[in-house]
């Protein structure tokens, strides 16, 4: 059973709490129904101004030049922000725990990567002198051969999408191309086996779609402050990487959020805030910068397309013995949190079963599509959907029920996760039996009778003889590692040598900076 | 750019502005009357978090240019309670989890509004139909259409 440290938050609250059974009404609902619960966009200060951002129209091209003047005598301009205008002109989101290396332009400079890509924000008294403003930039580009597919992005002579990572993945820990489990002796399992199924899976980008668009309001406070209204869905995470991109102290900041309208993942990106305290910042004037519908479905990152193999041997009797899976994260041009999506994917597999023989590679991959983030469940959901296909589809092909057929491989308490912990709190037996009752789905009783807690761990707690690969390990390009300049200096990580082949550790802070670190919710242990 | 001057009734209460030539009804109820409870939401029509009546009838805020509702009455989510009472609609779509997020509600009570104005006992069917112009991404529909067949029956009980 779960176990609750109640000695460590003793002093915390009183978690003797008996509302289960009764309803409690929510503390912002009254606000909710007579509509005044306050959104970002539901601030309109004295003077503000607007900014609207012109995006490429190239998914990949060198930008020429790009001439602003026009566009600076248009009436109700107040500024044009260029990239050079940015204090610090590159940014990775999840550089706050030094997990991976400055990519991202908050404006493209030299080149874009992506269509939509923004190039130049134009600040103006009204949304539409900032719209007339905007079609008198001329920019010119330089088309660049794109690539769109995963697999096409990491074939030879692929065109480089992001210059950070030439060969178009995420590096891991300075050197690996992708996260790598191994448990067991997948090719033995598959020669041993009565049946070997392998089948593709994709899933196509998915738009979150809030009814309210990304966007924040920064104006100038006292004090050489600034007061932020933002739909973030990460509040914290949004100071510290707009204090970073701003070459300010975070304290610098009064970010003011928590009532968005909708999120599901897409709020996590800090994609409007920069620019808008920048427009502050250069105008002293309130700036708001909202997203369009059209923006926001088109551009707003979108939980990132997945392509994913599945590989297994079953036997005749139901029991899957070797499951082998190469999967391909599409981050499209910039990391954002595609990297970390990977690391949750390779940690899942493979899936909620205990099978003896598991191998598994996850790519975090960079294309000319629109940066990928955060989306419910990101690094497990599209996982899921191809392995409980491949479920079904194995069921069909031994002839049994796919909900016993689940029973049976289900993972049970004290069985050998592949990823070498113990398995505890199972309960997809459980689960799957509920699931037949409510839907009156007839299981034989030897499965009815089936238990998270019975029969697991003994032979199935054993950690298999895992060879090592073969193939050399093929080393990344060395890259010069980009830390946030207010940490202590990144200290060398201790990388596990090249012929290891044990999975790596979970990415980990080791130089915690500013206490960026502790903000738990972005990586996952918080529902998305 | 020119200005015409506006007159209409918003909740009841006589408002006179001057708008710029081709300002929506969403715009001005927002940025020149400062009622908020009307959303921004998509600008084309297609999500319906701008919902507001004119003259009893349900339009979408951000495709009325806000010169044609010159002389007409105007009803927007800020008008909806009583004083300090919720409206019976307000009540049941907070009695019933009708709203998560909240940035669809406002259109949702209007749309709602409408429906129950020109019929006190619509079926669920109707209801289905009454808000098939608002789209809600988290709350969900089902309790949103059991809110609204709620505050029908309230009404009819009390009636």
């Amino acid at each position: 059973m779960l176990e609750l440290r109640k000695d460590i938050f003793a002093d915390e609250r009183d978690d003797n709490l008996k509302e289960i059974g009764k309803g409690t009404q929510r503390q912002d609902m009254l606000g909710h129904v007579t509509g005044t619960s306050t959104y970002f966009d539901d601030h309109k200060l004295q003077g503000m101004l607007h900014l609207k951002t012109v995006r490429s129209t190239h998914s990949h091209a060198r930008l020429r030049r790009i001439d602003t003047t026009d566009a600076e005598r248009s009436p109700g301009v107040r500024r044009i922000i260029r990239g050079a205008d940015v204090p610090r002109n590159l940014n990775t989101l999840l550089s706050l725990i030094n997990f991976g290396i400055d990519d991202e332009p908050s404006l493209a400079v030299d080149k874009v990567r992506y269509k939509g890509e923004p190039i130049v924000a134009v600040v103006a008294d009204s949304p539409r002198e900032a719209y007339e403003a905007m079609a008198r930039i001329r920019i010119d580009y330089e088309a660049l051969p794109s690539v769109f597919d995963v697999e096409e992005a990491l074939k030879p002579g692929a065109p480089v999408v992001n210059e950070t990572y030439p060969k178009n993945t995420f590096t891991y820990y300075d050197k690996y191309d992708h996260q790598k489990l191994r448990f067991g002796d997948v090719e033995r399992g598959f020669g041993e086996a009565d049946h070997v199924l392998e089948q593709r899976y994709q899933m196509s980008p998915i738009e979150h779609a809030p009814t309210e668009t990304n966007g924040s309001i920064a104006a100038p406070d006292t004090n050489g402050r600034y007061v932020v209204y933002t739909s973030t869905q990460a509040l914290f995470f949004s100071v510290d990487t707009c204090a970073k991109i701003l070459d300010v102290p975070s304290n610098t900041f009064h970010f003011i959020g928590g009532t968005v309208g909708g999120g599901f993942g897409g709020k996590v990106d800090t994609i409007t805030e920069p620019l808008a305290i920048l427009g502050a910042m250069l105008t002293g004037r309130p700036v708001r910068y909202m997203l369009g519908r059209e923006e926001e479905m088109q551009y707003g990152p979108p939980r990132g397309a997945e392509r994913i193999y599945i590989k297994d041997g079953v036997m005749r009797d139901g029991r899957v013995v070797a499951r082998k899976v190469r999967a391909y994260f599409d981050s499209g041009a910039y990391t954002r949190l595609s990297s970390y999506a990977a690391v949750k994917c390779a940690a899942h597999l493979p899936g909620p079963y205990t099978i003896p023989n598991v191998y598994g590679d996850v790519y975090c991959v960079f294309t000319n599509r629109t940066p990928a983030t955060a989306m419910r469940g990101f690094g497990v959901t599209a996982m899921d959907f191809a392995i409980e296909c491949q479920m079904d589809k194995l069921a069909n092909l031994v002839g049994m029920d796919p909900m016993e057929f689940r029973i049976l491989n289900a993972y049970r308490d004290g069985d050998m996760k592949a990823h070498r912990r113990e398995a505890k709190n199972t309960a997809l037996i459980e689960c799957v039996q509920v699931a037949a009752e409510k839907s009156k789905w007839p299981l034989r009783d030897q499965f009815k009778r089936a238990s998270s807690r019975k029969d697991g761990g003994g032979s199935r707690a054993v950690i298999p003889p895992t060879p090592r690969d073969a193939d050399a390990q093929r080393a990344a390009a060395l890259q010069q590692r980009t830390t946030y300049d207010r940490a202590p200096a990144a200290a060398v990580r201790e990388a596990p040598p090249a012929s290891q082949p044990s999975p790596p550790p979970p990415p980990r802070p080791q130089a915690p900076s500013h206490g960026a670190a502790r903000f738990s919710s972005v990586f996952g242990t918080r529902r998305r | 750019m020119s200005k015409s001057a506006l007159q209409f009734l918003h909740n009841g209460r006589e408002v006179a502005i001057f708008v710029d030539g081709g300002t929506s009804l969403l715009v001005t109820l927002r940025e020149l009357i400062g009622d908020m409870t009307p959303k921004f939401g998509c600008d084309q029509g297609g999500c319906g978090a701008c919902s507001v009546l004119i003259d009893g009838e349900l339009h979408l805020a951000c495709l009325t240019l806000a010169e044609t509702v010159s002389g007409r009455a105007v009803e927007t989510l800020d008008g909806l309670k009583d004083g300090p009472n919720l409206h019976p609609l307000q009540r049941a779509f907070a009695d019933n989890f009708a709203a998560q997020c909240g940035y669809c509600t406002p259109g949702m009570l209007m749309a709602a509004k409408a429906l129950l104005d020109r019929n006190p006992s619509p079926t669920r069917a109707d209801v289905v139909e009454a808000i098939s112009g608002n789209i809600c991404r988290c709350t969900g529909y089902e309790p949103i259409i059991n809110a609204v067949l709620g505050a029908a029956a309230g009404g009819r009980t009390r009636a």
